[in-house]
């Protein structure tokens, strides 16, 4: 059964039409890319998957339950969980701390209740062996490069064992060794039966770990297939609008 | 799958390593310790300088008069640590004063003046805190009004006169701030410790707690550090930001009773231009002023630093002028000290 299922999704701000009539469908353990030009309605899409604001037109069901989300928090209740383009992380703050901000353990005497650091530490060193990335639960996040970043990230949306996982332009701004390291990261997702939706405007990195790619051209859905049934040639033609659909 | 596994231990291995730092170089790296040397060295060189400095009842002084400025710069650092500013404290440190010396004057038992002082500064707190969080204002504005305000309602309260009476419960309220506890300890004369140390010890111990091992104390490096993560993240930021306007206030009215207290009399003019040397406590403590960083124990020694450089310079017969050369200096080596010590990290 599908996870997610977007139908005839459309949203208008206004005057303005950022997307109609969308639908998508999403499985456990696949990753999806999603493509398109500035402006094209990939952030729109992503952040009413993610709660942010409801669609104007469509529905959303959850392994077949109809769903309606009017803030983020619902949707992460449901098990959507966000990695946002800039990490959010607390420079300040150990890798630990951020992966359970807003979350800490902790425990307590009678009424004193405290931060559980030592399990917070460890639940943390867990899953960062889960992730197998080289991340050390108490180093601060300032000192860490642009993969253990990201890997602080993901083991956030972890914790509350999500669904989906929405990654906005998780390979943007770090170096192609670090790129290599988010990619398996994605992969190791998949791996724990979570679908991934992927927004990315590298061509490369799709390819290399996407199962499908969707793509938005002016708000409306106009590839959706496996990546073996496609090239990047083909994509880039169906990005600019040089193709029409496919 | 045999290779794997060799793979993970050794992944285990890494993540579950440890920083291998030595204490001590650990213990360098911290602004709080070479404050603390230089407060330490100052110490040192003046009781050789001069035979007054570590005399029981100049220290005992000395303790006392730092007490006022460390106790709101405890205060002020959790308010600087979230990236946040309060130029009101000297302002609600007069007008907790002024509540606590009107309701008293009139006849009020002390058990009923000192909650309506809180209360009157946290009130202050409240406000301050609600203009920044909700409604988006800067709080060196919010804060910048709120010093001209409260100032300005002290006067309204008392009429701008000095206060110099406090009704029947008159030697309690001088006893709390102006009292001190003798410590009997074997082989040297009784030591006094004067009250308002007293309640700042506490007050630092709750405080160093509280940062390290709450939630709330989390929240605030969290919301100093990157303020959307904490919004992203389900930090409750903006109850946060009210709450520590609120504690900063508490910590001035808690000053502002004792110094009546020691004082024996207040007028408006008591705490003004204090926010400053607050701010310069918690700086030199080795808060960053841009958030995230900040200790209570560091603002303490800040605090401390900065009255024994005052005491000294009357003591070696300096001229008072001098006095703001040398805090100010103070200020700009802790902060380029810590400058230089992150570049030296990043290298």
């Amino acid at each position: 059964m599908a996870i997610l299922e977007l139908s005839s999704i459309s949203k208008h701000f206004g005057a303005i039409q950022a997307l109609t009539n969308v639908s998508l469908t999403l499985h456990a353990g696949e990753v999806v890319g999603l493509m398109g030009d500035n402006g094209a309605g990939k952030s729109t899409l992503v952040k009413i998957i993610a709660g942010n604001y409801p669609p104007s037109v469509g529905t959303m069901t959850m392994l077949g339950r109809a769903v309606h989300f009017h803030k983020p928090s619902d949707a992460r209740s449901q098990g959507v969980e966000i990695v946002y383009q800039d990490l959010a992380l607390c420079d300040n703050l150990s890798a630990a701390e951020n992966v359970f901000l807003g979350r800490e353990l902790m425990r307590g005497f009678g009424p004193l209740r405290w931060i559980d650091y030592r399990t917070m530490f460890q639940r943390a060193g867990e899953l960062f062996i889960e992730l197998k990335s080289e991340t050390r639960p108490r180093d601060l996040v300032r000192r860490m490069s642009g993969g253990q970043r990201q890997a602080v990230a993901i083991a956030r949306t972890r914790l509350s064992d999500p669904k989906i996982v929405l990654m906005d332009e998780p390979t943007a701004a770090i170096s192609v060794r670090q790129v290599a390291e988010v990619l398996s990261l994605i992969r190791r997702l998949r791996d724990h039966q979570i679908a991934v939706v992927l927004i990315s405007h590298r061509m490369p990195d799709v390819f290399s770990v996407a199962d499908r790619v969707v793509v938005l051209r002016r708000g409306e859905k106009v590839a959706d297939k496996p990546v073996a049934q496609t090239s990047p040639e083909e994509v880039t033609g169906l990005i600019t609008g040089a193709i029409a659909t496919a | 799958m045999n290779k794997a596994v060799p793979v993970d231990a050794s992944l285990e291995q890494a993540i579950g390593r440890q920083v291998h730092r030595h204490w001590l170089s650990w213990l360098v790296g911290q602004q709080t310790f070479w404050v603390s040397m230089a407060a330490l060295l100052a110490f040192v060189g003046l009781t050789l300088a001069s035979d007054v400095f570590a005399t029981q009842q100049n220290l005992f002084n000395v303790a006392r008069n730092f007490a006022f400025v460390a106790i709101i710069a405890i205060g002020m650092t959790a308010v600087i640590v979230t990236g946040g500013i309060d130029l009101s404290v000297g302002a609600v440190l007069v007008l907790s004063g002024m509540v606590i010396g009107m309701t008293m004057n009139t006849g009020m038992s002390i058990w009923l003046a000192v909650p309506l002082a809180l209360g009157a500064a946290l009130a202050v707190g409240a406000f301050n805190g609600v203009l920044i969080a909700y409604v988006g204002v800067p709080p060196f504005v919010v804060t910048l009004g709120m010093l001209s305000i409260a100032r300005s309602l002290a006067m309204v309260l008392s009429n701008n006169r000095m206060v110099y009476s406090f009704g029947p419960d008159q030697p309690a309220l001088l006893a709390l701030g102006g009292g001190f506890v003798q410590l009997s300890l074997p082989f040297v004369d009784p030591v006094r410790i004067p009250n308002p140390l007293i309640f700042l010890l506490v007050l630092l111990l709750i405080a160093s707690l509280a940062f390290r091992w709450t939630r709330w104390g989390r929240y605030l490096f969290a919301i100093g550090g990157n303020e959307r993560a904490a919004v992203v993240t389900g930090v409750p930021v903006k109850a946060m930001k009210v709450s520590v306007y609120m504690f900063c206030a508490l910590c001035a009215g808690l000053a502002g009773i004792l110094e009546v207290g020691w004082l024996g009399t207040i007028t408006t003019g008591l705490g003004q231009g204090m926010e400053l040397t607050v701010i310069a406590a918690s700086v030199i403590g080795g808060a960053n002023l841009s958030g995230g960083i900040g200790t209570a124990l560091g603002a303490v020694i800040g605090a401390a630093l900065i009255e024994v450089i005052r005491n000294s310079l009357t003591l070696l017969g300096i001229s008072t002028f001098w006095q703001g050369t040398f805090v100010g200096s103070f200020i700009v080596i802790a902060v380029l000290f810590d400058r230089l010590r992150s570049r030296g990290a990043n290298e």
